[in-house]
């Protein structure tokens, strides 16, 4: 009887193990395949890939940078305008917010986060872009003479680009810092309230303790920016061109997948636009991979079960 | 004793600001909502849930084919994604702390924060490229991957709060690990693992990106697995991209589908985990 | 997670004394003004204090003197924690806390309206059950509160202001050569010293101390209590404890608490060996409690 059990015991294991471990071979699948389909493009251009910034598929030249630096200017500056706000929320969600104000406040930010991309980009074209465009074209004329305010007010652009994923980001970014606020020990704050601090700066205290999660909260928030595709590309231009301005309509590693993949003709052009995925697989891997880090850290000092919710605020993006 | 008034000034000045971050994220929100349902209502018809899309001029079009799309492809996913995630979380919840476990989690975790756009790409070169074929069924799948991380979390999460005099009971009762884990630890955390599946389904009904080049887009109302396939999100895509007025307004009564299924799966999941909170601590 | 501290510390100049087996016995006092004659450090008249709608204590007037002990007793669960945060207004974090009644610190109502409850705190200061160090270094630790409050002006006089804390609360000499190692790496006691520097740092005049050695293995305890014993001479203390003994060997003056209201308050001497009440006889005798 027992040597039975032992057995199915060890079946158990065995067969759901082999399930859990085809999830693991699924990742390392994906980072494979990409490398492997884009080969054509890795053979012919090597490195100058990341470097060369004309991106022509009539003469069969391929180089990212342009989508690379729409990607990450994109990113950074909608992190720069999301990440005050989020950490904002967070803070007064979990430390100043009314108990009665608590859930439907929470229940609203969460639902920032569940609004499917798409329909931030059709808002994005028909709404903000307009509205951008007038923001543009009234802005005085001592600020146009910046790098960052040059060029025709089109709408179409960074501008509205980082506007949107700004919106996207701050949900992400606020969820995951308040979890890791709600983690701090009421003790911490308690002893800085006892030393004389005002709540500002007890919730400093608590912020400095959590700050490995805080900022591994902010990096996610930052992977979630890079991958974003819908939103972007319906609002950013499509124009692969490098500029400081956020007038200018640009270009990111997402949204060329979008637009161009299914127009790719030769087998070049496919497995350039290949490479750009595999770009930015391994951009956001390293991203997210480090940010868990940060977050599975903090984990450890404090003990808590659940930091990063995974269902109720999904992170990666939804495009 | 100096400057005093200023740091509670300052301190009051804080907590000013992070009630106008509150409100500053509800803008968006408000206007995003606001837009969709006032532009989004007045396409809304039945007309809209029975016919296919009609030619530009013609009035009367519909998104029938992309909503039965979008129904068949989430199927698809989660045929998919449940049974490999389920299974996979139970063996991080069961063997936590052995190496596949941790591995498990890491994998789940990376795969949650890869663009679906890549994806997308990764599916096409695997069951697109070879077959030369666009297909719901490659749709389906990309939505399955992209599910899959979600389960897994989601039920490992969940089988480790139940308590453990729970499987205690079932294994002293002589059950074998497996069978106590499907019969009595599985079940009592159900639930909430079913609330995971129902709004990581809301949540890739809302997805474009992957579904670009696996299920691409269909004109014509098909279920047939090996042929691209509409798809609610898809649809609103193109319409919005398009030139004509019509398609627009039509796009905008997809995306107040979309919404409205998202804000019901929403509340729907909370409600659930509300009751499930009382059933399971008494308040 | 604590471990025992293996320092031997320079004996105090003045020791408590010694614990007893079995009855309490309390030692003569040593030299010092009568107790009589010490003026009051906190004046409380009928105060009463609910959480929400529950009241949890109940028409309390004590005069609590300066520059002395005070032991606060009481089966667990019977107010004097709660008593004990009421007088820096710790209470008011939690919500729904109401305080009636008046508490007077220097001729002034903390629940007044005047009353700023963060200047409060700096002069009265707090010690908890649980040390609670910040993740920082120790220096940064003792700093913190005189950071806070601007005490020092250049880096010169923060060194003095840590090293005269470390100094008081008997820690010095074990971490001087180490003041930038993080606070986390010391024992539970020396955690708990630590937690008495920082709050002496911002030089309060009166000291309140939430059961200070409860979570601490009896050797920390005792070096816990001698230096409660050397710091009444230039603070006023509070103490909570849930430990008779302890209150018998290092206060001067005792108060029982009883489901939310204070039963007697006197000597501490007079409390343990012919106490007033009943009820106070019974506890201090072991037979509940």
């Amino acid at each position: 009887m027992k040597r039975a059990f032992a057995r199915q015991d060890l079946g158990f294991r065995l067969v759901t193990g082999a399930v859990a471990l085809s999830l693991v071979l699924l990742v390392v699948t994906i980072g494979w395949e990409l490398a492997r389909q884009s080969q054509l493009s890795i053979a012919k251009f090597g490195l100058s890939f990341w470097i060369n910034d004309i991106w022509d598929p009539v003469s069969g030249e391929f180089g990212a940078r342009p989508f690379i630096w729409g990607t990450l200017y994109s990113s950074v500056v909608a992190l720069m305008l999301a990440t005050p706000v989020a950490l904002g929320i967070a803070i007064f969600l979990s430390e100043l917010c009314p108990a009665w104000l608590r859930q439907p406040l929470t229940f609203l930010t969460e639902l920032l986060a569940a609004i499917p991309s798409i329909v931030y980009g059709l808002w994005g074209i028909f709404v903000l872009v307009p509205a951008v465009r007038t923001l543009e074209a009234s802005m005085p004329a001592a600020l146009r003479q910046l790098p960052f305010f040059s060029g025709p007010p089109v709408g179409v652009g960074m501008l509205s680009a980082v506007l949107i994923l700004a919106v996207m980001v701050i949900p992400f970014t606020s969820s995951v810092a308040r979890e890791v606020l709600k983690a701090v020990p009421m003790s911490q704050r308690e002893a800085a309230y006892a030393l004389g601090a005002t709540q500002w700066e007890a919730i400093r205290a608590a912020l400095y303790y959590a700050r490995t999660g805080i900022i591994g909260a902010i990096m996610l928030g930052f992977g979630r920016a890079l991958g974003e595709t819908m939103a972007v590309t319906m609002v950013i231009g499509n124009n692969p061109q490098i500029s400081l301005s956020l007038f200018a309509p640009q270009y990111t590693m997402a949204a060329v997948l979008a637009n161009e993949f299914t127009e790719a003709a030769d087998e070049l052009y496919l497995d350039a636009l290949i490479e750009v995925g595999l770009v930015l697989f391994v951009i956001t891997l390293i991203v997210n991979v480090a940010s868990r880090l940060l977050i599975w850290r903090m984990n450890r000092t404090v003990t808590v079960r659940k930091i990063a919710p995974v269902v109720a605020t999904p992170v990666g993006d939804a495009a | 004793m100096r400057s005093d008034w200023f740091r509670r000034g300052l301190s009051k000045v804080v907590v000013w600001l992070c009630a106008l971050a509150v409100l500053l994220a509800l803008v968006p929100l408000a206007l995003v909502l606001f837009f969709v349902v006032t532009q989004g209502i007045l396409s809304l018809n039945l007309d809209f849930f029975t016919n296919m899309p009609a030619p530009v001029g013609e009035a009367g079009g519909g998104m029938a084919n992309s909503i039965m799309g979008t129904l068949l492809l989430i199927g698809m996913g989660a045929l998919f994604a449940i049974p490999v995630g389920v299974i996979s979380g139970i063996y991080a919840a069961e063997f936590a702390g052995s190496r596949l476990a941790t591995a498990v989690q890491f994998a789940a975790d990376t795969l949650n924060g890869v663009p679906s756009i890549v994806i997308g790409v990764f599916v096409y070169g695997i069951a697109v490229l070879p077959v030369k074929q666009f297909s719901a069924a490659a749709g389906g799948l990309a939505l399955g991957v992209m599910m899959l991380p979600i389960i897994t979390r989601t039920t490992e999460e969940l089988l480790k709060l139940v308590p453990v005099s729970l499987r205690e009971g079932a294994l002293a009762l002589g059950a074998t690990r497996g069978w106590a884990t499907f019969s009595v630890v599985l079940p009592a955390a159900a639930p909430g693992i079913i609330t995971g599946i129902v709004l990581a389904l809301a949540r890739i009904a809302g997805e474009t990106a992957p579904l670009l080049f696996t299920a691409f887009n269909n004109r014509f109302f098909s279920t047939r697995l090996d042929q691209p396939i509409s798809s609610l999100t898809v649809q609103v895509f193109t319409y919005a991209i398009s030139p004509y007025e019509e398609w627009h307004r039509q796009a905008w009564a997809g995306a107040l589908v979309l919404v409205g299924l998202v804000l019901l799966c929403s509340i729907l999941a909370r409600y659930a985990t509300r009751r499930l909170e009382r059933l399971q601590t008494g308040h | 997670m604590s471990r025992q501290d293996t320092h031997v510390a320079p004996a105090p100049t003045s020791k408590p004394p010694a614990p007893t087996h079995g009855l309490i016995s309390v030692q003569a006092r040593p030299a010092g003004p009568p107790i009589e004659s010490h003026s009051t450090a906190i004046d409380v008249e009928h105060m009463s204090f609910f959480y929400g709608p529950n009241q949890a204590l109940f028409d309390i007037s004590v005069k609590l003197p300066a520059k002395l002990v005070t032991a606060f007793i009481g089966p667990s669960g019977c107010g004097k924690s709660t008593f004990l945060r009421t007088m820096n207004r710790m209470n008011d974090i939690i919500p729904g806390s109401r305080v009636t009644g008046k508490i007077v610190i220097d001729g002034k109502d903390l629940y007044g309206p005047d009353v700023d409850p963060v200047a409060l705190r700096r002069n009265v200061g707090m010690v908890f059950q649980k040390s609670n160090p910040f993740p920082k270094s120790i220096y940064d630790n003792i700093a913190y509160g005189a950071r806070l409050n601007k005490l020092a002006s250049n880096r010169s006089q923060m060194d003095a202001i840590v090293e005269e804390s470390l100094q008081s609360a008997a820690l010095w000499d074990e971490v001087k050569d180490r003041l930038h190692d993080s606070a986390l790496a010391l024992s539970g006691g020396q955690q708990q010293r630590l937690c008495i520097a920082r709050a002496l740092a911002i030089k309060p005049k009166i000291l309140l101390m939430d059961e200070p050695a409860s979570a601490l293995d009896p050797i920390a305890t005792q070096r816990i209590e001698e230096l409660i014993y050397r710091l009444r001479a230039t603070y006023s203390i509070v103490i909570v404890t849930h430990n008779m003994q302890q209150a018998a060997r290092v206060s001067d003056m005792t108060a029982l608490f009883w489901l939310g209201r204070l039963v007697e308050f006197d000597r501490t001497d007079r409390i343990f060996t012919n106490p007033r009440e009943k009820i106070t006889e019974d506890y201090v005798t072991g037979r509940f409690g």
